[in-house]
């Protein structure tokens, strides 16, 4: 039971610091999951793989699958539903006050500086992902397979409107032709 | 646009707001940019339940409030046309579908994981996964860091970061509104021009 209450409340805490959505997110729950010991990056790595295979949001999904890991369909359910409920929270009591001060300087100059650290914290994200994957800074300081690939996929996702899902299943058969 | 305190609750427009987005949610691949034009063209111009204005303020309210675009448009898309209620079949018609196909995958890795090609297929898709994390980075800073102070601000938060990991990410990452309420004042004191977009 105090697992559950633990997932719940990790994911709310998730889902209402949870600015920009998506990717903006992975950072966040990257902090909490390893405060509580619950995975270590590379599965985290693997559980985005999943969650970015899907449709639906990166961070709902992201969450769903590491519920499921830790305790199963009621795992997922309860960390779906605690990464959600803060939108729904903040919308219904913010959104129509929200749309009326979007003008105002201090509404601006808030999300001003908040999109700065929270662009900073997914190069952070990129950073530490790419360090505990082994692809920067393992025994071979760059594991050149791995670093062609990360930035082969940067620029066609940079440049060209590449779905990430076509690319996640390419790397795939790249890496069972080349690992 | 329907009064948000009627006392009815109009089942048929609720079962209809759900079943909407249960449609559209297993096709929203990429998240919540990628189903702008598809929500706009049902929402809008097929089911005419909001207008071009309020779409826009939907869009920006889903990008400021915190959590997935997507299921925040949703939310506020049903709260405008039915309320509360209507919030919450948006929302749920949004996260059902993928909540499912989400854990038939998750079930389907945990079954193969141990499985030597999916091992070495993983191998390829790790550094890909980081890929997506620099480029939505990268992506954002397009739009969001306007001037050389935001360039600044988003440094010395990737520096403290690498330099401190035990540091409250949380923290880290709401000193950038009080830096950004800082910086408004102080430029308003010497009366620059402020710009904040």
């Amino acid at each position: 039971m105090s697992l559950y209450i633990d997932i719940f409340i990790t994911f709310f805490k998730i889902g209402l610091i949870g600015f920009g959505g998506g990717y903006a997110i992975i950072p966040i729950i990257e902090s909490q999951v390893n405060l509580h010991q619950w995975l270590d990056v590379k599965q985290l790595t693997d559980i985005i793989a999943i969650a970015a295979m899907a449709p639906g949001p990166i961070a709902a999904n992201s969450a769903t699958v590491i519920g499921f890991k830790l305790a199963g369909i009621p795992g997922a359910a309860i960390a779906c539903a605690g990464i959600t409920l803060p939108s729904l929270l903040v919308i219904l009591i913010l959104g129509k006050l929200f749309i009326k001060f979007q003008e105002h300087m201090l509404v601006k100059a808030t999300f001003y500086g908040l999109r700065a650290t929270i662009i900073g914290t997914i190069v952070y994200a990129a950073i530490k992902f790419a360090i505990s994957n082994g692809i920067i800074g393992g025994s071979n300081l760059i594991d050149i397979k791995s670093i062609l690939l990360v930035l082969v996929s940067f620029v066609l996702l940079v440049k060209t409107k590449t779905n990430p899902v076509y690319l996640i299943i390419a790397a795939g058969f790249i890496g069972i032709l080349v690992f | 646009m329907k009064n948000v305190n009627e006392r009815e609750i109009d089942f048929k427009l609720l079962s209809d707001l759900f079943f909407t987005f249960f449609k559209l949610s297993p096709i929203s691949f990429g998240g919540g940019f990628a189903m702008m034009p598809v929500l706009e063209a049902e929402i809008v111009y097929k089911k005419k339940w909001i207008d071009d204005k309020q779409i826009v303020d939907t869009f920006v309210l889903a990008q400021s409030a915190p959590g997935a675009i997507a299921t925040n448009s949703a939310i506020f898309v049903g709260y405008q046309i039915a309320g509360v209620p209507g919030a919450i079949a948006a929302m749920m018609g949004m996260i059902i579908p993928t909540f499912v196909i989400v854990i038939v995958l998750a079930l389907l890795f945990a079954f193969f994981q141990t499985n030597h090609y999916v091992l070495a297929a993983l191998n390829g898709i790790r550094p890909v996964i980081v890929a997506l994390i620099a480029s939505a980075a990268y992506k954002m800073s397009k739009t969001s860091l306007i001037d050389k102070t935001c360039w600044i601000i988003c440094l010395i938060c990737v520096t403290v970061l690498l330099v401190c990991p035990d540091i409250n990410i949380i923290v880290v990452i709401l000193s950038g509104a009080f830096i950004g309420i800082a910086i408004m004042k102080v430029k308003k004191m010497f009366s620059t021009s402020v710009k904040t977009e």
